[in-house]
């Protein structure tokens, strides 16, 4: 699931006074054993070298590895000089070649996740945008609010959709009321998966957004007005600007899991024409062909790997400036 | 032309007209279309969540129609209630359990690391800092398939297979990333001074963490614990391809293979239900923990909120 993430941009970091004040009046510095550093860290670089770095290479490993003809299963070669690239010619063939059914797949992936996030974008700026500015003393109540969606577990939003979309629920008994006929939402529709994720994933840019709206001085927006901006240009050339960052990392916390999403069409469509690259690669793990799968992964990654170190750069950046 | 210039162009125009001008033209009126717009949003983020817990306590089977009120779906039924089927209620205890144990293991750990590797500089903590953000923005489902592997396939945590274990090791590195990232901003903001002022003061470097450093470290990681102990109840993709048998699938994985496979009923909204009411109760005792905590200090009701919910 997504997940919302310190929505700090560089110049927003508040800046200690005296932080930087290390040496006074020819006192010896304060100088720490370095050690003591490294075995506070040390339980911690472990587990993510043995439980992140490890699995990942693992992964490389089944990818690049070959099938066991006789239990039907796929065997890790765990020496790179031994490496077979068959599940990767595989993989390529399929996405790139003549009849690629992949390539099909990985474009609607695409598609859909560029509409859902943009539609979320959409809707969630406005909201996260009043809240910030104008709810005033109601602030509190409409922040929780939004904010009660990210309690609410991933599967019960679904099921809420789930229960309201059938063809005798409660929107179709207000469109056939209005006289719009009765759709069948979850036959397997791209608009019904596109709504799910929508409102999935909403609640997260939402957070991030009003994070980075909130931090905005309203002065600088008061001094935008006084100096003769309209309302529409003063958003324009003042608000709009200083949430670039927000928005750019709302996007990324949302788009990241809607990539990897398999379970948002597998309830609201379970049709084959509306699959994701999340249920190609979900659906070839138990089977002889999980190398294609864990190759598929890493071509994933390898992809996302730009926007992702973005966000560790900014991230990190954040912290540099203050200390 | 602009609005002034055909407002002084009609003089016969009546007062009404005249005042919705200035309404128009005054530049601090009240935004009545966002806010507008922003319930029209609330109203649809949130009605279809009631009509859901709604929907648990129907007296009939459906999904989609109300039919009265009961607590049928809870302990009523002897057969298909969450209390009486053996897997809706293994289930609930398989998640609380998970929530505990990740919650136990991953932020002693992702606290010492943040206070490590914040202080100690130098390239290798700054690409183990990296790694650790990398962990929190990879997709988790890419993740996931590299636990699946390891699991099923690496001599030595293949034995451990897939199951309890598996889940655990997976929720803890999925989820370690949120103290040691929070703690760190934290650091960030707390600066060197304190550390300096109790070294000057004659305590030893373990002394300081000890009496300076964590308490005033403890709503960070109260937050962080918050979030990680909600964030497994919420957690979805690891636990569903790491989990083997029904004995150790927690409700989400359950809630989504039953709906998938056509067993859908009123129980499930009641364990969705169930799942709910544990979230906001983390929710609420985080929010209150978190203002007991930041007494005295400059935290008002929206840091906490914003705070437990991970955007600080």
């Amino acid at each position: 699931m997504a997940r919302t993430g310190p929505a700090v941009s560089p110049g927003q970091v508040e800046q200690v006074p005296g932080a930087g004040s290390r040496q006074r009046r020819g006192q010896k510095p304060y100088q720490p054993n370095k050690w003591f550093w490294v075995l506070l860290a040390a339980p911690g670089m472990i587990w993510l070298v043995v439980l992140f770095v490890v699995p990942f290479y693992a992964m490389l490993a089944i990818g690049e590895g070959k099938l066991d003809r006789q239990t039907e299963s796929p065997v890790a070669v765990y020496n790179p000089f031994t490496w077979s690239s068959a599940n990767f010619t595989n993989v390529w063939r399929d996405l790139f070649g003549s009849g690629a059914f992949a390539g099909d797949i990985a474009w609607r992936t695409i598609w859909y996740v560029a509409v859902a996030s943009l539609l979320s974008l959409v809707i969630g700026y406005p909201a996260a945008y009043f809240v910030a500015r104008f709810a005033g003393r109601r602030k509190g109540i409409f922040l929780v609010l939004l904010i009660a969606p990210f309690w609410i577990s991933y599967m019960m939003r679904m099921l809420a959709w789930i229960d309201l979309l059938q063809t005798n629920g409660y929107v179709n008994k207000v469109l056939s009321f209005v006289g719009l006929g009765s759709p069948d939402w979850l036959g397997g529709h791209s608009y019904t998966v596109i709504l799910g994720l929508v409102y999935g994933y909403i609640p997260y840019l939402i957070l991030v957004l009003f994070a980075g709206l909130d931090r905005i001085d309203p002065s600088l927006i008061e001094a935008g007005r006084d100096l003769g901006l309209g309302r529409a240009r003063t958003f324009l050339r003042v608000t709009l600007p200083l949430s670039r960052q927000p928005i750019l990392t709302g996007m990324l916390i949302t788009v990241l899991p809607m990539l990897g999403d398999y379970y948002t069409n597998t309830l609201l469509s379970g049709a084959r024409d509306t699959s994701m690259i999340g249920n190609l690669i979900e659906g070839q793990l138990s089977t002889p062909s999980a190398g294609q799968g864990a190759i598929l992964s890493l071509i994933v990654l390898l992809v996302l790997l730009v926007p992702m170190i973005y966000y560790v750069v900014q991230t990190n950046r954040a912290s540099q400036v203050a200390s | 032309m602009s609005s002034a210039a055909v407002a002084e162009q009609i003089p016969a125009a009546g007062e009404v007209r005249k005042s919705s001008l200035r309404f128009f033209r005054n530049p601090w009126r009240h935004p009545w279309f966002l806010e507008g717009f922003t319930w029209l949003y609330l109203i649809w983020s949130l009605a279809p969540i009631a009509l859901a817990v709604l929907f648990s306590f129907n007296k009939g089977k459906s999904q989609a129609t109300y039919q009265g009120l009961t607590w049928r779906w809870y302990w009523g039924d002897k057969v298909n209630s969450i209390w009486y089927n053996p897997q809706l209620h293994s289930a609930m205890f398989q998640t609380l359990k998970l929530s505990a144990v990740t919650t136990l293991i991953a932020v002693p750990i992702g606290v010492a690391f943040a206070l490590g590797i914040n202080r100690w500089r130098g390239f290798l903590p700054s690409s183990f800092n990296f790694l650790m953000i990398l962990s929190f923005v990879v997709p988790e489902l890419i993740f996931g398939v590299a636990m699946f592997f390891i699991f099923t396939q690496m001599p030595g945590l293949k034995d451990l297979g897939l199951g309890n274990w598996a889940e655990i090791l997976g929720l803890v590195t999925w989820n370690v990333s949120w103290p040691a990232i929070i703690v760190q901003g934290r650091l960030v903001t707390i600066g060197k001074q304190y550390e300096e002022a109790s070294a000057d003061l004659g305590c030893t470097q373990f002394q300081t963490m000890r009496r300076v450093m964590l308490p005033l470290l403890i709503p960070a990681i109260f937050a962080s614990a918050i979030l990680v102990f909600s964030g497994v109840i919420d957690d979805f993709v690891i636990v569903d391809l790491l989990s083997s048998n029904a004995s150790n699938t927690p409700m989400s994985v359950i809630i989504y293979s039953t709906q998938h496979g056509g067993n859908g009923g009123p129980a499930l909204n009641a364990l969705a239900t169930v799942m709910l009411v544990l979230s906001f109760l983390v929710a609420g005792l985080g929010y209150l923990g978190y203002r007991i905590m930041t007494r005295g200090q400059r935290i008002d009701g929206q840091a906490a909120l914003t705070a437990i919910a991970g955007a600080e």
